[in-house]
């Protein structure tokens, strides 16, 4: 059966990288004048099926169909000429010069040899004005927002580079409601001429607002795709996640005896922690002996807010309590020595040191508080990280090693030991099981628990639902930058779903 | 076997590559130039007996270079570079010169003045301005760097073009000659027939090396080179880091300058301390340092440094001309830069792991 009514199809694509699998077995269509839009949590293969539809990245198995034509798209420029334009969250364009040169680069109108600066303005304002926007085009891109630039990139796309795909990598994330309401309309208007656009974002609300369908991608397999108005917004979260919802109703769910609390005390108070365009006022408290378990999905804030108690960002909004005392001067050394621990979402980037041994990596927030002159001697580091090594289980053969060399899951453990070190009253940790195999994952989880009963306060950020429930006693949900809703324990995952997906 | 393992180790060690590349260029010279390792003792009419040759020139006029070299490694370790190391060199003459000379001011400098070998300043205080000077352009870049978030290379390269300006001023404009002979000794005096500036860049070195290795300091910088965003997350402040080791690297070039400028007897802004950033930059990479920054060494710089001394004395031993000094050090540069690549390395490797293996089935 030829399906003339697509732009695009994608067969049975599949992508490795070493140690990777990012895409398997992917089939994608677009039609003609369709918004469709792909979504999954990180990891899923959103990013690498782009890539391979714009030519990044060669496909190792599966074919793409352009116009009901085989293609190969050899590299992004290829892909520009096949007729598909990719506009990304960062503008690509030069804010220096005028519009209508960037939107005419490369293609200006000549006379007598040179630009003709007169036609070529004509023709850039006639092209923008098809989006019915109102700029000067002669005007540097800079003086405009990033909601124009973008508008400018896509008309670019669409006049010199005569686009039939359009591909919006996460376009809304840096726009208010009103400049992304502009975006709106124009990728309508663009619908009805035919345009097929692809939507990548993580708001919920967005695809719910724009789309016809939805593909949904989760470890780098397809779940499916859907007629936007016939999936309800629980079941795309579910699939997101990775849940059936039957399967969710099924599950009887096991309450959980409510110990003998001890006095509940208020280690950590957030009223009204915010950070305008990052997270949106937060109450918050976190008591000792007590695992709060965050869900939300990605973009949801969850980040943020744990960056906000932290110190890493300072807030612009209300105030953040420490026992019993006001914080004015937020910084992780400050944290540090307020006892508040911070296990980062990025491994890589923002925990390990890479070049490091695991003893200088253990030791090194402890010795961020002794200061620079108190040098931990080198006995005493050793007997620290020896300690840790031990107590987690950190499989390596000497304290010696980089911790480059180590898996996901011992990185993650010598990034506990080097707070744990420090003793914390406080330990946030963002993601801690993302990306390690499973056994790994129970010691993690088993160990946030323990350190919990014995009298510290954990904060445990996961996209995993099950495991949030696992260890969590009381479980804050954030949707869009918002704390929405606050649970104890004995909720179930169908409850936390809709809260995450704006249901409840 | 415990030999081996030795020598493996000391093959693995920063300080490996800049050896062999000095013992090289010895040996290139003990073939050329038999004279070249020639030492006498002289008697000299003010700083007694000591003794003299090309070797202990090297190190003698080496000193400033390996100075700068010692502060430079700690910059790049964190991941930049200090480009006006040079022009720190002429603050620091040009200080210590104005503060010698009487005629400080608008005053009519007459051969008389010049010549009193006197001065208004006690020495104490000429050489805790000239470091004063050189650590305050250190805070400078450093302040640049950490606070104002400029790329190192486009910070420090502000100071670099109008350091010497500011050398210029303060010496007016005029190339300014020192007389002064309790001044000349750090760049000409001797202890126990060795130069001065040797024992100075030694001092300096061990207090380096103990402010840096026996405190926190050293590991923050290394671990600030490696992955500055994570370091921040641990909780060490990484500005302050980087902020001592520009400083730091300030200072080690004031006392750079104090020797230069006693050497030559005079400030000149314009050619104090020329080039010394860039040769500085080479001897830390010779050292082994990452210019990306992460693990470093401060001995295996200085040794860098002592073998680029060496070999632009033998490029003027074998009678280059000055001018094209220049060309045979980019010579090295390339050299330098192809035995320091991954392929080379891989290569070494290969055939030092046979050779290894080798001597593993003899036994």
């Amino acid at each position: 059966m030829i399906n003339t009514k697509n732009v695009v199809n994608m067969l049975g694509i599949a992508k490795s990288f070493p140690g990777v699998v990012a895409l398997e077995d992917v089939n994608f269509s677009l039609r003609r004048g369709e918004i469709h839009a792909l979504v999954g949590e990180n990891g899923a293969g959103k990013s690498t099926l782009i890539k391979v539809l714009t030519g990044v990245e060669q496909p190792d198995k599966g074919a793409i169909e352009l116009d009901n034509k085989f293609v190969q798209v050899r590299s992004p420029q290829h892909s520009q000429e096949l007729g598909i334009s990719t506009v990304y969250q960062e503008v690509n364009l030069c804010t220096n010069i005028s519009i209508a040169e960037n939107i005419m680069l490369g293609h200006e109108p000549h006379r007598f040899g040179s630009i003709h600066w007169r036609k070529m303005n004509e023709m850039a304002q006639e092209a923008i004005n098809r989006l019915s926007i109102n700029v000067d085009v002669t005007q540097p891109l800079g003086n405009y927002s990033v909601a124009i630039q973008q508008m400018v990139a896509i008309t670019r796309a669409l006049e010199v580079l005569s686009a039939k795909v359009l591909i919006l990598d996460e376009p809304t994330s840096s726009l208010d409601i009103h400049e992304t309401n502009l975006l709106f309309d124009v990728m309508r208007k663009l619908k009805s001429e035919g345009i097929g656009i692809i939507f990548i974002t993580h708001f919920l609300d967005q695809v719910y607002q724009i789309v016809d369908r939805i593909t949904v991608l989760r470890n780098g397999k397809l779940v499916g795709t859907y007629d936007a108005s016939s999936l309800p917004r629980v079941e795309l979260v579910a699939k997101m996640l990775g849940r059936s919802l039957t399967e969710l109703d099924a599950i009887s769910k096991v309450k959980f005896q409510e110990e003998e609390k001890k006095d509940k005390q208020h280690l950590v108070e957030a009223k009204g922690l915010g950070l305008t365009g990052s997270l949106e006022p937060v109450d918050l408290e976190l008591n000792a002996n007590e695992v709060l378990g965050i869900a939300g999905l990605l973009g949801s804030g969850r980040t943020e807010m744990a960056g906000l108690i932290f110190g890493i960002d300072s807030p612009d909004n209300g105030s953040l309590i420490v026992n019993g005392e006001k914080v004015n001067k937020f910084s992780p050394l400050e944290s540090l020595k307020r006892g508040i621990a911070l296990s980062p979402e990025d491994r890589k980037a923002e925990g390990v040191v890479g070049d490091l041994t695991i003893r200088e990596n253990i030791i090194l927030a402890l010795q961020a508080r002794y200061g620079w002159f108190k040098f931990l001697s080198t006995p005493k580091q050793n007997e620290i990280a020896d300690n840790y090594i031990r107590l987690l289980g950190i499989v390596t053969p000497s304290a010696e090693q980089l911790v480059k060399n180590l898996s996901g899951g011992n990185q993650q453990k010598v990034i506990l030991a080097r707070w744990l070190a420090t003793d914390p009253k406080v330990l946030i940790l963002d993601e801690p099981t993302r990306g390690i195999d499973v056994g790994a994952k129970a010691e993690i989880q088993k160990l946030v628990m323990q350190l919990a009963e014995e009298g510290k306060s954990c904060v445990f950020i996961s996209s995993e639902l099950e495991e949030v429930l696992r260890v969590s006693d009381r479980v804050a949900v954030l949707r869009d930058r918002k704390k929405v809703a606050e649970y104890a324990s004995d909720v179930d995952d169908k409850t936390l779903i809709q809260t995450m997906a704006g249901e409840l | 076997m415990k030999q081996i393992s030795l020598l493996s180790r000391f093959r693995e060690s920063r300080l490996f590559w800049p050896i062999v590349a000095w013992v090289l260029i010895l040996i290139f010279n003990a073939i050329v130039e038999p004279g070249f390792f020639k030492l006498g003792i002289i008697e000299d009419p003010i700083y007694g007996k000591h003794l003299y040759g090309n070797l202990v020139d090297i190190f003698n006029n080496g000193a400033p270079l390996m100075l700068v070299s010692i502060g430079m490694t700690l910059v790049i370790a964190t991941g930049g570079v200090d480009l006006s190391v040079g022009a720190v060199i002429a603050i620091s003459a040009a200080m210590g010169a104005v503060l010698i000379n009487p005629a400080l001011g608008n005053q009519l400098i007459t051969n008389d003045i010049l010549t009193r070998n006197a001065t208004n300043t006690p020495l104490l205080i000429i050489i805790l301005a000239d470091l004063a000077a050189g650590t305050l352009c250190g805070l400078w870049n450093g302040l640049l760097v950490s606070r104002a978030r400029i790329q190192p290379m486009v910070a420090t390269l502000i100071l670099m073009v109008a350091g010497r300006g500011i050398a210029q001023l303060i010496t007016n404009g005029q190339i300014m000659t020192i007389y002064y002979t309790p001044y000349f000794w750090f760049g000409n005096g001797y202890i126990l027939g060795l130069p001065v500036s040797i024992y100075i860049v030694a001092v300096v070195l061990l207090l380096a090396w103990v402010l840096v290795r026996k405190t926190a300091i050293g590991l923050f910088i290394e671990s600030v080179g490696i992955n500055a965003k994570s370091t921040f997350y641990s909780g060490i402040n990484e500005k302050n880091v980087k902020l001592f080791a520009y400083a730091f690297c300030g200072f080690c070039g004031a006392i750079a300058g104090l020797i230069l400028s006693s050497y030559v007897h005079s400030a000149d802004g314009n050619n104090n301390g020329l080039n010394y950033e860039l040769d500085a930059i080479l001897a830390v990479v010779m050292g082994g340092t990452l210019m990306t920054g992460g693990r470093f060494s401060m001995f295996a710089s200085v040794i860098g440094a002592v073998v680029i001394w060496t070999f632009t004395v033998t490029v003027y031993s074998l009678g280059v001309p000055a001018n094209a000094l220049l060309a045979a050090k980019a010579v090295l540069i390339l050299l330098v830069i192809l035995l320091y690549s991954d392929y080379s390395r891989r290569l070494m490797n290969q055939l030092f792991e046979r050779r290894g293996s080798q001597h593993g089935t003899a036994n």
